[in-house]
């Protein structure tokens, strides 16, 4: 716990120093900024029509910058493959989870799965969106895991693979599909853009909340021995 | 599009785990395809941009293939080719498995790397290839693997933090992400330079220049060999590949100071990873410090800044990726046979080997710089570029480096030759390995031959600056 | 508009200690706490600035880049645990193991 276990104090002190000559330079850089300065939300609202949501937000995320998104999805599988390349799911104690987390879990649950899909489906027009939705029910996942509860050997393998990818590939299919039909990747046509996102949303909750749920599992599942 | 290919790549990969190494391998072939299509397309049509999802920077993002970029996408599709032969022999089913989605998603980060033309899209794209390294470093198991791992991924994370807080002053001085545009509207500001200096700094973590260096030792000598291979070769290269678009393309105003420190840098690079080199007893870690070493060499570019320049320290990067590729092939070869790779007790593997061992040497003769090689026109360029600027000091350093590298690659071939006292038991080692080793070190010659074609290809659509003499 | 320079001076505040955390302490968790510190520092930064708009609406495009950023933090975060917890195993201790 203690620092000076490693480190010199004149190093400390050096390191002090360095960083507060940083940190005022850093300071100065951002004072020196405008103090007005709208970036891009211009755009933004002028092609905000044309994305298929109200929510300027979502609109960035899934529809101007759709690419970027994509690409993130891909960083969150990215982590759980690499965790899972690490090792197998820690073992499960054998305790019985308290009264209280019984409980409350049994009352939680369905309320953040409700709190999910509604969170998905206002991210057109409010805030609110697939990462959102994603992580309230990455939460409900937790609570399951917490009370003990362990997912059915025979969705272990396969049909927990693919709705883990399931976001990402849907991401994907859009997108190709749409070069298909003479666009660019991810270029949405304006009339179906706003079921189109929708559509990615979903997928992309889905996988975001397993995912997220598999992560803190910390271990890849037992029946890998195909 | 080459940056689809892998991902689908390593979705299915990661469903049917079983049949990994063949899905890998055809889609390694599909993907070198692609870029080669794509190569003949640039090179046709000159430089090229797309705006994904239909909206044209600043409110989307674009991707850009010029000729820098192409080159970036070559090397890394011949690598790759390469890498995939050599893993199919190297992993066992049950590492192959986890191998494959990661190494896909690698490819992929690298792949959408090269050719994003939006700094915020590369500061994801660089978080993708960072985890997908991290992983892979990790997969041999064993402390010193997962401990190298762990710094990596320290290193790396607090580098694209840099990175990115050098983005959010960008952005927030401008009102754009995308590189061309900032090109047209950057003004010299406090903010900017404090966003250079983030960047760079970042960046030069991550390239591993000394003395930021010190990650790079332990993850390159204790990862998988194809592993370190990918390392050496293409991973610290895409960091200083987002450093150089970013001097030439948004940080033209950069000043002489910087850039002779960089050089310094570089220089210190040279040197000291040469002379640790040499007292290295293992042969990955061998090859890894001189990675530190040939990194150096990339910075020399910097106090010259001149087109020319520039152009060498790429030529540089090129033949270094195709020669340190071999050379850890031709290594974890070694390892694969002997049961372990010190130096001091490679027991004739000249004879044994010959194949890796003619890989090795001739990896060494590119690295060393030695005619007819690709690293050799790379130092020639260098050192003109320096004659002509008149700062022939640099030129030492690489003439310096020069040796010192002959004198690590001959150390190891001295030791090859003779016979060790220790009994020990050999493994045969696949023989697609050994092809893949010495195809790569052939490749790093014969870029020596190619050179007016692949500087021509790296004119395409002006990367460096329109020549003002 | 002094409150938005106020955030992000706290942004960066943040991102220089969690730098300095990073430095100083040999225990892993706190080296990946602090990582996510600076992250968060840097996050701050780039949403406190965006509220710089005439309008007073706050320009989405920064929101939508600190979504990304924060999906990033967490899988990278993720694996850090993880990777912690196997250093650990292996070397018995939570700490990065001495250079060889």
């Amino acid at each position: 716990m203690n620092p000076d276990n490693n480190n010199s104090t004149l190093f400390r002190y050096l390191l002090i120093a360095v960083l507060i000559t940083m940190t005022a330079g850093l300071v100065y850089a951002l004072l020196s900024l405008p103090l007005l300065a709208s970036g891009l939300s211009f755009q933004v609202t002028q092609n905000l029509q044309l994305s298929g949501v109200e929510n300027p937000v979502t609109a960035v995320l899934l529809n101007f910058r759709a690419y970027d998104t994509f690409l993130e999805m891909g960083v969150l599988l990215l982590a759980l493959l690499a965790v899972w390349s690490l090792g197998t799911l820690p073992k499960q104690r054998e305790t019985a989870p308290g009264e209280v987390l019984n409980s409350l879990s049994g009352l939680l649950i369905p309320i953040l799965v409700l709190m999910a899909s509604y969170l998905l489906w206002v991210g057109a027009s409010a805030p609110g969106g697939a990462f959102q939705a994603g992580s309230v029910l990455a939460a409900a996942g937790v609570l399951l895991i917490l009370t003990g509860w362990q997912l059915n050997e025979k969705l272990q393998g396969l049909p927990l693979r693919f709705a883990l990818v399931a976001g990402l590939s849907i991401f994907m299919a859009v997108g190709v599909v749409l070069m298909l039909f003479g666009r660019r990747f991810l270029e949405y046509p304006p009339s179906v853009a706003a079921a189109l996102i929708l559509l990615i949303e979903a997928a992309a909750t889905v996988s975001i909340g397993i995912t997220l749920v598999a992560l803190f599992s910390g271990g890849r599942p037992e029946s890998e021995q195909q | 599009m080459v940056i689809l290919l892998p991902i689908v790549a390593a979705l299915s990969c990661f469903l049917w785990p079983g049949r990994s190494i063949w899905i890998g391998l055809i889609n390694t072939f599909t993907i070198v395809l692609s870029v080669a299509g794509l190569s003949l397309q640039v090179v046709e049509q000159g430089a090229g941009r797309y705006a994904v999802g239909g909206w044209e920077a600043p409110l989307g993002i674009a991707l850009v293939s010029d000729g820098l970029s192409l080159l970036m996408l070559m090397v890394t599709a011949v690598v790759g080719l390469a890498i995939s032969v050599y893993s199919s022999c190297y992993f066992n089913q049950d590492k192959a498995r986890h191998f494959w989605p990661l190494w896909m998603l690698l490819w992929a980060a690298l792949n959408a790397l090269f050719l994003s033309a939006d700094i915020f899209n590369i500061y994801v794209t660089l978080e993708l290839m960072g985890l997908a390294a991290v992983a892979l470093v990790a997969l041999a198991g064993g402390k010193n693997s997962l401990g190298a791992a762990m710094r990596y991924l320290l290193v790396s994370l607090l580098g694209s933090l840099f990175y990115l807080l050098g983005v959010v002053l960008l952005y927030h001085s401008f009102g754009t992400v995308d590189m061309s545009l900032l090109a047209q509207r950057l003004e010299s500001s406090p903010a900017v330079w404090a966003a250079m200096g983030l960047m760079t700094s970042g960046l030069l973590l991550k390239t591993a220049l000394f003395p930021l260096h010190f990650w790079l030792p332990p993850a390159h000598g204790n990862a998988p060999a194809p592993v370190s291979a990918l390392l050496s070769a293409l991973v610290v290269k895409a960091s200083f590949y987002i450093l150089l678009r970013l001097w030439l393309e948004v940080f033209p105003v950069a000043s002489f100071e910087a850039g002779q420190l960089l050089g310094l840098l570089g220089a210190a690079a040279v040197l000291w990873g040469g002379v640790l080199a040499l007292r290295q007893t293992r042969l990955k870690l061998m090859i890894a410090y001189s990675t530190v070493m040939q990194i150096g060499y990339l910075f020399l570019a910097f106090p010259l800044a001149s087109i020319a320049g520039w152009k060498a320290a790429v030529y540089l990067l090129l033949s270094h990726a195709l020669a340190k590729t071999a050379m850890f092939m031709a290594a974890g070869n070694i390892l694969l046979y002997e049961g372990h790779d010190r130096i001091a007790e490679l027991d004739r593997v000249a004879q044994r080997l010959p194949m890796t061992l003619g890989a090795f040497a001739l990896a060494g003769v590119s690295l060393m710089g030695l005619p007819p090689s690709g690293g050799f026109i790379g130092k020639w360029l260098l050192l003109e570029a320096a004659i002509r600027s008149g700062q022939w000091w640099w030129g030492i350093v690489l003439i310096a480096g020069g040796l010192l590298t002959g004198a690590y690659v001959f150390k190891v071939i001295g030791f090859a030759f003779t016979q060790s006292n220790l009994p020990h038991e050999s493994r045969a080692v696949p023989i697609g390995m050994e092809w893949a080793a010495l195809f790569m070190a052939m490749l790093a010659i014969g870029l020596g031959f190619i050179a007016p074609w692949i500087l021509s290809i790296m004119d395409t659509g002006s990367p460096f600056g329109v020549a003002t003499r | 508009m002094s409150a938005v320079f106020v955030y992000s001076l706290v942004g960066i505040g943040l991102f220089n200690l969690g730098l300095y955390a990073l430095i100083i302490y040999p225990h892993l968790l706190r080296k990946i706490l602090a990582v996510n510190i600076m992250g968060s520092g840097v996050f701050l930064v780039l949403v406190a600035l965006a509220g710089r708009t005439a309008s007073g609406v706050p320009d989405p495009v920064p929101h939508a880049m600190v979504i990304t950023g924060i999906v990033v933090a967490v899988s990278a975060t993720a694996l850090a645990l993880v990777l912690m917890l196997r250093v650990s195993a292996a070397t018995g201790q939570p700490e990065l193991p001495e250079e060889k």
